[in-house]
């Protein structure tokens, strides 16, 4: 089995993503929080190239980027697989968390908490949650009957972004809009996995509210 | 028999097409090959691939599969049984080179971009330190994966020396017009030399662009950008 380490930050959707795929193949690790304003040395020996989080250490091996940490985790654990077996399920399930990564993660970011009066920028996301929504048609999860990595990676769109939307009083997902993804949501967060990787939404609300005010939009 | 049963979309110059042609050639796989002409967007190229509208996208069957690096992974799984598997068996091994391929894509190659674009002499050096920066992170990535062998993917071509490899035509270009050598041997000597090997290998070498070609694409889009920039 050898030793499983995750250097994360608890709060990072990021780092999440790693936890719900280890617990959910039911694989023991060690979880080091980071203080990103005082990297450790560690962390930057393991990431030297990003020098992010988060960073899966097997048996002293650094995987760096969460996406490729999900794929190593389900190719190095069998059980609970995250991903199908058809190569064309597979593609499509790749795409999606490409998808989410690349193009929504950003777009959410600034429309709920960078540029969040910026009007043109939630329109924006609304357009690429629209994709995400029409993709949910028919489904529990995105994995299907089951969570599966492209559920995992939008864990910011499960989680997070309902949190940010209460403190802010942003209206961007929203059951009338969105009800596949809000109802995904649900589902999804009904896990006890996921809610055991997810820090508690009090604390989430608390940091939240402090970094918004610490940081008012553009 | 799946012959047409699987066609491509796309564009010579374009990198991430030339990614899958080489790896169908190297799972012999006959396809269907549709170039799309530049600047347009033909409807089945509107049709399979609504999200981002661009190629390569894959059909096969009727199934469109989109983004270089996930259709290259999608023929090294359906087609397992032709030729050695691109990705390492080991998952470690693996890892690694998806993580290379993702620093290639997400971090390496869009400085390349900017220097097209940067007007600056500043600027440019800027740049082509960084781009050098990254050639030395990449060339101990190969001393790493290659395990004293040819290529990224040990005794053949595996998804990292594609993920890179594809890149070649236009690293020359780009030398070519800057004048600034960028896979230097003096600083990357492993990887000068496994650029040497890759071009001339069999299956690459009727798929790279020449470099003097891609100087004239980059000529008339910059042609092109000019005439829209000064008539707007």
């Amino acid at each position: 089995m050898g030793e499983v380490k995750v250097f994360g930050v608890r709060r990072s959707p990021y780092s999440c993503r790693v936890e719900i795929a280890l617990k959910l193949k039911g694989i023991k690790y060690d979880f080091i929080e980071e203080d990103l304003s005082n990297k450790s040395p560690l962390l930057l020996k393991y990431n030297p190239v990003h020098k992010k989080i988060p960073v899966l250490v097997h048996n002293e091996n650094p995987i760096a980027e969460s996406l490729v940490i999900l794929e190593y985790i389900e190719e190095t654990w069998k059980g609970t697989p995250i991903l199908p077996e058809d190569p064309y399920q597979r593609a499509m399930a790749r795409f999606w968390s490409k998808f989410i990564d690349e193009k929504c993660m950003p777009a959410l970011l600034k429309a709920a908490v960078k540029e969040r009066e910026n009007k043109k920028a939630i329109e924006e996301a609304a357009e690429l949650l629209k994709i995400l929504e029409n993709e949910l048609e028919g489904k529990k999860f995105f994995g299907g009957d089951n969570i599966g990595l492209v559920d995992i990676v939008a864990d910011f769109i499960g989680y997070w972004l309902g949190l940010i939307q209460h403190v802010t009083g942003l209206e961007l997902l929203t059951k009338e809009k969105f009800p596949n993804l809000c109802e995904w949501s649900h589902e999804f967060l009904s896990s006890s996995i996921v809610k055991e990787s997810f820090p508690p939404s009090d604390h989430l609300l608390e940091y939240i509210r402090s970094w918004l005010s610490a940081n008012p939009s553009k | 028999m799946a012959t047409s049963d699987v066609k491509l979309l796309g564009a010579w110059p374009s990198p991430y097409v030339n990614r899958v042609q080489i790896v169908l050639k190297l799972k012999s796989v006959d396809y269907e090959y549709m170039e799309q002409s530049f600047p347009g967007k033909s409807e089945l190229l509107l049709k399979s691939n609504p999200v981002y509208k661009k190629i390569p996208v894959l059909i096969h069957g009727d199934k469109p599969i989109c983004e270089s690096l996930i259709i290259v992974q999608y023929i090294d799984e359906v087609w397992n049984k032709n030729g050695p598997s691109l990705l390492p068996s080991d998952p470690y091994d693996c890892a690694m080179a998806r993580f290379w391929a993702a620093y290639i894509d997400d971090k390496w190659f869009p400085i390349m971009g900017e220097l097209r674009k940067a007007q600056e002499e500043e600027a440019k050096a800027t740049l082509i330190k960084q781009a050098a920066e990254g050639l030395v992170l990449l060339e101990e990535a190969f001393l790493k994966c290659s395990k004293g062998k040819d290529y990224f993917g040990g005794e053949s071509i595996g998804y990292l020396d594609i993920a890179l490899g594809s890149f070649l035509g236009w690293i020359k270009a780009g030398e070519i017009m800057s004048g600034v050598k960028l896979l230097d041997e003096t600083k990357t000597p492993g990887l000068v030399q496994w650029a040497q090997r890759f071009c001339s290998n069999d299956v690459v070498k009727d798929v790279l662009p020449e470099p003097e070609k891609l100087i004239e694409v980059l000529k008339m889009i910059q042609a092109r950008l000019k005439a829209a920039a000064t008539s707007t």
